[in-house]
């Protein structure tokens, strides 16, 4: 994708947008709602048509091409299925295109491959819409699967489903991705997706890619402080440079992100320390404590051994954080405590 | 979900079920009074008090098929034996048959343009409202309710117009005149219709089959049409109903090789005296095809929208 574009009226829904995705790699465009995941990959297929930028796929330019052609598959954020047809139906369908013909008993070999390696063998005969939400899933990314296309779209695939279920698929969908060695396009708004299946991310908001790189890089070095906002969790702690006291920050610094590595807390000795335990939650194996600094509050995690409790004073210190301009760009200088 | 409905009581619904049948009752005596007057002689049937009970006979359905001609007495005792149970009926009137009625031919003519027109206005219909729902159409909201604008006034207000057009254009008693006529009629009908229904099947749907591999005109044949079934049931059994009991039109513009059975069925009242069980079972055979055609779609329209495939 070079310098796309697409405006729906006003709106750029997607903005000079420049992103290739490799051969075998899964990319995640991360971002929050109407940030234009959807519009990309609509675009990528093919179902809209683009204002301004060329879009190729394996090496031809398919720009201005019809969908049909462009040999991608799609999953889409809603409406997978075709409630008309079994679930064996639903999976051959893609098979049975005129463009992409395949034998009566290839059909049959395939769709009972994906089937088993997604595990909805025993479903092959239902109808479509007697299936749980899982299972519908797992059929919606199976009829993407059944076909070697060049490159798999995903639009949120896992948003609807229950968390335990997400984390089953999502495991399950990267091990597939490896073992087809697929290329994948899969756009989200879930971090956590993003961090665990990823080979690179994207970070896109309002139509406009802020950040491409591994997880690693956009967790641990993100250019600005929206990225770095979207990653971790809890989310950063974003406080201003003077709020702990005898921390050298590096000129031009008017905000500091803080995550949990980047803090050490413990009870102040004497009585009177910088901030206050406001709040402890409990998530069983972690605790978020929430602490209170003048009128700025700081979530971290904390082991739930720790001896804290609501009221105790507690003293602050930070090792390498982020810091970041006015306008909220990463600085890449060192403060030190 | 954005209401509830919580389950009737025992009264409730004994209440709802004897409301149900009592107006089932209703519509379905005269129904049967018809039905059964097919079945009775001409004198059973005009007798006072109207008698529930009866011999059946079938006297009512040879006179549909058949005319027949008054002989002497003298002529009747000359000829052979009846050879048919039909003829030795009409002989005891003091009759013989001169030849089957024009009534299968009407009933024919019935079915030719109602399904034949049904089948325009669905299959028109479908395609319309399939583009109208899918493409951005310039002044579409202007072209829908002049499509619609054509059902506000009766039909029958443009009768003379038609009347003097089809007589020039020489479709005034023809079948194919009578197809394009109630076609035009349905047609506004069976686009509103169908637009709704397709209006709500998702696009991702044609998208996801496109995307596959398939041509638009594919997805919407494999997609698209399946899933409209229960719209297309619904629109295809209003047509017909229409087409099927449609009167004045046929009245003015058909008389012979097209006429339908409509005005034919009161022309058999004069032929020999009030013949009421002919009628009746004339009645009761130009009901049959309307039935079974809505028994047959009953399936697709009580399947219903396909709630459950949706992610929500
Ligand atoms: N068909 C459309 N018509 C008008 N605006 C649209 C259409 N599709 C998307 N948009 C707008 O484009 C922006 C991006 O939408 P989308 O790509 O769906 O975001 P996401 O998938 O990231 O939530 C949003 O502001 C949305 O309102
Ligand atoms: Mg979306």
């Amino acid at each position: 994708m070079r310098g796309v574009s697409k405006h729906f009226g006003e709106i750029p829904a997607v903005d000079h947008l420049d992103l290739t995705v490799g051969n075998g790699e899964f990319v995640v465009l991360l971002g929050p709602t109407g940030a234009g995941k959807t519009t990309t990959l609509r675009l990528v297929a093919g179902l809209e048509k683009l204002d301004a930028g060329t879009i190729s796929i394996g090496g031809h330019d398919m720009t201005t091409a019809d969908p049909a052609v462009r040999d991608v598959s799609f999953v889409f954020q809603q409406y997978s299925l075709y409630p008309h047809l079994s679930v064996y139906e639903n999976l051959a369908f893609p098979l049975r295109s005129p463009a992409h013909p395949h034998s009566k008993s290839e059909i049959r070999r395939r769709v009972t491959a994906i089937a088993e390696m997604l595990r909805i063998t025993h479903k092959l005969d239902n109808r479509a819409t007697q299936l749980s939400g899982g299972e519908m899933q797992r059929v919606a990314i199976g009829r993407a699967m059944v076909r070697e296309p060049q490159i798999y779209l995903m639009d949120e695939p896992l948003s609807s489903l229950d968390a335990k279920l997400r984390a089953d698929l999502r495991l399950e969908l990267k091990r597939i991705q490896q073992d087809l060695g697929a290329t994948l396009l899969y756009v989200t708004h879930d971090q956590i997706e993003a961090m665990t299946m990823a080979n690179r991310i994207g970070v896109i908001d309002q139509g406009r890619l802020i950040q491409v790189g591994t997880p690693r890089e956009i967790y641990q070095d993100p250019c600005n402080l929206y990225v770095a906002s979207r990653l971790g969790q809890p989310a950063i702690n974003v406080i201003p440079p003077g709020l702990i006291p005898r921390f050298a920050v590096p000129p031009g610094t008017a905000s500091i992100g803080a995550r949990t590595e980047h803090m050490h807390i413990s009870r102040s000795v004497n009585g009177s320390g910088q901030g206050k335990v406001e709040w402890i939650e409990h998530l069983g194996d972690q605790n978020h404590l929430h602490v209170r600094i003048g009128d700025h509050q700081i979530i971290t995690l904390v082991d739930p051994e720790t001896p804290m409790s609501r009221g105790d004073d507690v003293d602050i210190a930070l090792t390498g954080p982020l810091f970041f301009d006015a306008a909220g760009n990463r600085l890449r200088g060192t403060g030190d405590g | 979900m954005a209401h509830s409905v919580s389950a009737p009581g025992r009264w409730g619904r004994r209440l709802a079920a004897g409301a149900v049948v009592f107006y089932a009752l209703i519509t379905i005596l005269p129904l049967l009074w018809i039905f059964m007057t097919g079945f009775k002689t001409p004198q059973d049937s005009i007798s006072y008090p109207p008698k529930v009970l009866f011999e059946p006979s079938l006297e009512g359905y040879v006179n549909l098929f058949t005319t027949r001609s008054r002989q002497t007495p003298e002529y009747m005792a000359s000829l052979p034996p009846p050879d048919t149970w039909y003829e030795e009926l009409v002989r005891s009137r003091d009759m013989v048959i001169a030849g089957p009625s024009k009534f299968g031919e009407r009933m024919m003519n019935s079915v030719i343009i109602g399904f034949g027109s049904t089948f325009l206005s669905v299959l028109l219909g479908t395609l319309a409202a399939y583009g109208f729902s899918r493409f951005k159409v310039p002044l579409e909201d202007d072209l829908m309710f002049f499509i619609l604008s054509t059902r506000m006034m009766p039909p029958i207000a443009v009768a003379i117009p038609i009347f003097l057009m089809y007589r020039t254009l020489g479709l005034s008693d023809t079948h194919l005149g009578m197809i394009i006529l109630y076609t035009g009629v349905n047609v506004s009908l069976a686009v509103w219709l169908l637009k709704g229904f397709i209006d709500e099947i998702p696009r991702e749907y044609e998208e996801a089959a496109m995307i596959d591999g398939y041509t638009r005109f594919q997805a919407f044949v494999k997609v698209v049409l399946p899933q409209a079934a229960t719209g297309i049931a619904a629109t295809a059994i209003f047509c017909l109903i229409f087409a099927w009991n449609e009167y004045a039109f046929a009245l003015l513009l058909t008389s012979g090789t097209a006429q339908t059975a409509p005005p034919f069925i009161p022309t058999i009242i004069g032929e020999g005296g009030l013949d009421w069980p002919a009628v009746a079972a004339g009645a009761t055979i130009f009901l049959i095809p309307i039935v079974v055609f809505t028994i047959l779609l009953r399936k697709h329209l009580l399947r219903g929208i396909t709630f459950g495939a949706v992610r929500k």
